[in-house]
């Protein structure tokens, strides 16, 4: 206990000098508009207290410890994809960005859970999709229906253009490769006004149609019109809630599928160990490749849902902050577990959405939080990661 | 580099030219500093330290409030007092962020400390944001003046005392570190670290605190680029660090990372590509310059410029 005083103490004290300039002296426009510094003891306080009391309660907690994956059953999943249903517009809203980022991460966790590719600008290829979809459906008259594929193609395209360079390098610079993407599709999203209408973005992309209806408050086609309804927003978000399920199904059990296909094991072997899968004639480059645009295909279709649900895009919803959660996701549900990522959406988003009462600290909160998870639980919130096959012979695992 | 200027400077007057390469030169010389941060912990723990960029954007926060405190001293001894003030402040800050976020973490798998990374720079931003305010941060030249190099037509050519401090503080401060690396124990054990840790340790070195150091001295460097990006540009906020920080990590990778004078080289090109891209191209797109750069040098010269090729042991 001494020690962990000791320890909690010299924690307190380097929190302290650092909170005494950071914290306590605050820089302060005056009537002149220049800058003078405020003193403000609380802050300086809080840090200090807080700092020697997270500290004792780590060293002196027990490591907490979640109960296994396969405690949650899928059939629970099903219950919790339901609920937003039934509990009105605000779970509604939190289920439609639950899911909208499960798109993303199912997408994500083909590129970092399977084939182990480090990819930190996974946004940009969503960019991609919301933007062809913007475009097609506001300039070229597509439908929702049809920009979809379209738009999940034009992400995957984009994936094979920065794929094709790339993915000879090593992992850490492909991370950083890809977050340069990234920020390019933003600066160029913002900057080539004549095509993507700049940081104004585009609006008035048409709802989705169900059997050529679809659920506007009075157009022409509006399903509340033909049948003397009366407008109700709820139904609409109902509508995109179910939209969102399915797509999200979908894009879940491609993603099974392709995980036990000849070329999801490849991609697994690849991830393990590259120089032992390229000594077994696996050819690296093709299979980075083959992820790569998988993934962006998917965050392509997520893109298109975005913009179809939004009615509007700009480059501010793109931005780095974006592939960070996606990624925190996929990583904190046991990178290449699907059922862990599915949790982690759910838990992280909706953890995140629980605090949007704190919006200021939301965002520290949330910092906060990833280095705890990370450092708590280095392999993953939910779920460690676990083989797609087993040899037969292979019991359990202990 | 003469020649870089050359080939842009058709058009414009030869001072305008000059001008850029002042400027670049020193914009060049605070990313150097932040890069070699990146690489000396990349060097070393072989992660990229994320929030490496956030530790810059705090420095030059310290070292407002700094120049803020001291504004009744003598400039030049206001600004050494703030030069130790941010480089201790910042090295606290670089050891604390070890302990807390990357240590614990162990050689676990590696996405986990990258996921640690992004939270702290996330919680730096915003932690400052809460902290200090959103509004950017205007003070007043803390060295005013310059002198006049060469006038051609109606463009003269400035070099501002500022660009001049910054650029002569830097090289001492790089030539300390180069010192550091090559002559001293700190400096031995750190090459051997980063050569084999396993090994490093049976051989009766302190891994850990060696590795803590190299954060220490990362995070005092981007301090120190902090307080020049202060003095330079007078104008800072919560948000500068990320930009810088990527940017910076792109010199690394350019001069070849784990090199120390490759960081420097790196940030130099970088500063000097991205000023006369703007200067003379478009300046909306000039983040998007380094990037471009950064991909054809990777694709080129995967090592960096001044790199050594590792060869893949099995």
């Amino acid at each position: 206990m001494k020690a962990a005083l000791q320890d909690a103490g010299f924690s307190a004290l380097i929190a302290l000098i650092l909170a005494l300039p950071l914290a306590g002296l605050v820089t302060t426009p005056n009537e002149a508009y220049q800058l003078t510094l405020v003193f403000h003891p609380w802050p300086v306080a809080a840090m200090t207290i807080g700092a020697f009391l997270i500290r004792l309660l780590w060293l002196k907690l027990p490591r907490f410890t979640l109960p296994k994956a396969r405690g949650f059953g899928s059939w629970s999943l099903v219950l919790v994809a339901l609920l937003p249903l039934l509990t009105g517009r605000r779970g509604l809203d939190i289920g439609l960005l639950v899911l909208t980022y499960l798109m993303l991460a199912t997408g994500l966790n083909i590129v970092v859970g399977l084939a182990g590719l480090l990819d930190l600008g996974y946004v940009a290829f969503y960019a991609v999709g919301a933007y062809t979809t913007a475009l097609l459906t506001t300039e070229a008259g597509f439908g929702f229906w049809t920009a979809l594929p379209v738009a999940g193609l034009f992400a995957a395209f984009a994936g094979l253009m920065l794929g094709i360079p790339v993915l000879r390098l090593r992992g850490d610079y492909l991370a950083i490769v890809t977050l340069g993407f990234g920020e390019i599709v933003r600066v160029v999203l913002i900057n080539w006004q004549s095509f993507t209408n700049g940081a104004d973005g585009i609006s008035g992309i048409p709802y989705p149609r169900l059997f050529g209806l679809d659920f506007s408050r009075a157009g022409s086609a509006s399903v509340f019109r033909l049948f003397h309804l009366p407008f109700d927003r709820l139904a609409r978000q109902m509508w995109f809630y179910i939209l969102a399920l399915v797509l999200t199904l979908l894009a879940n059990v491609v993603v099974a599928r392709l995980r036990r296909s000849p070329l999801g094991r490849a991609w697994e072997a690849l991830r393990e160990d590259e120089i032992a899968a390229r000594a077994l004639g696996l050819n690296p480059t093709r299979l980075k490749l083959a992820a790569f645009t998988t993934g962006a295909f998917f965050a392509g279709l997520a893109g298109a849902f975005f913009a179809a649900r939004q009615g509007f895009v700009s480059p501010e919803s793109f931005t780095f902050m974006e592939s960070a959660l996606v990624l925190a996701i996929v990583v904190m549900g046991g990178a290449g577990r699907q059922l862990g990522v599915i949790w982690a959406a759910i838990v992280m988003i909706g953890g995140f959405e629980l605090v949007r009462g704190f919006a200021e600290y939301r965002m520290l909160i949330f910092g906060l939080a990833l280095v705890a998870i990370a450092v708590a639980r280095p392999g993953g919130l939910i779920a460690t990661r676990l083989p797609s096959v087993r040899l037969g012979w292979v019991k359990s695992d202990p | 580099m003469l020649c870089f200027a050359w080939i842009f400077a058709k058009g414009r007057p030869l001072s305008y030219a000059l001008q850029q390469l002042i400027n670049g030169l020193t914009l060049g010389m605070v990313y150097g500093l932040i890069a070699v941060g990146y690489s000396l912990v990349y060097g070393i723990v072989g992660m990229i330290n994320f929030a490496h960029g956030d530790v810059f954007m705090v420095g030059s926060f310290l070292a407002l409030i700094a120049v803020l405190a001291l504004g009744d001293f003598p400039v030049p001894l206001a600004l050494a007092a703030a030069l130790v003030f941010t480089m201790a402040l910042c090295g606290l800050l670089g050891f604390a962020i070890e302990r807390v976020a990357y240590r614990p973490l162990g050689r676990s798998h590696r996405l986990a400390p990258l996921i640690s990374a992004i939270g702290v720079s996330i919680a730096l931003q915003n932690g400052i944001e809460l902290l200090q305010g959103a509004r950017v941060k205007p003070i007043a030249p803390v060295i005013p003046g310059g002198v006049t190099l060469l006038t051609q037509g109606s463009f003269a050519a400035t070099l501002s005392w500022a660009q001049a401090a910054i650029m002569v503080v830097t090289l001492i401060v790089l030539g300390l570190v180069s010192w550091l690396v090559r002559r001293t124990d700190l400096g031995r054990a750190m090459r051997a670290v980063e050569q084999d840790r396993m090994m490093a340790s049976l051989l009766g070195i302190d891994t850990a605190r060696t590795i803590s150091l190299a954060f220490v001295l990362g995070a005092a460097l981007a301090g120190v680029a902090g307080l020049m990006f202060l003095v330079y540009y007078g104008v800072i906020d919560f948000f500068i660090g990320f930009t810088a920080g990527i940017k910076a990590f792109t010199a690394a990778v350019l001069g070849g990372i784990g090199s120390i004078e490759g960081a420097v080289l790196g940030g130099l090109l970088i500063g000097l590509i991205e000023t006369f891209w703007s200067a003379y191209g478009s300046a909306a797109y000039k983040d998007v310059a380094a990037f471009a750069v950064l991909i054809l040098v990777l694709l080129i010269r995967p090592e960096g410029l001044l790199g050594k090729r590792a060869a893949e042991k099995v």
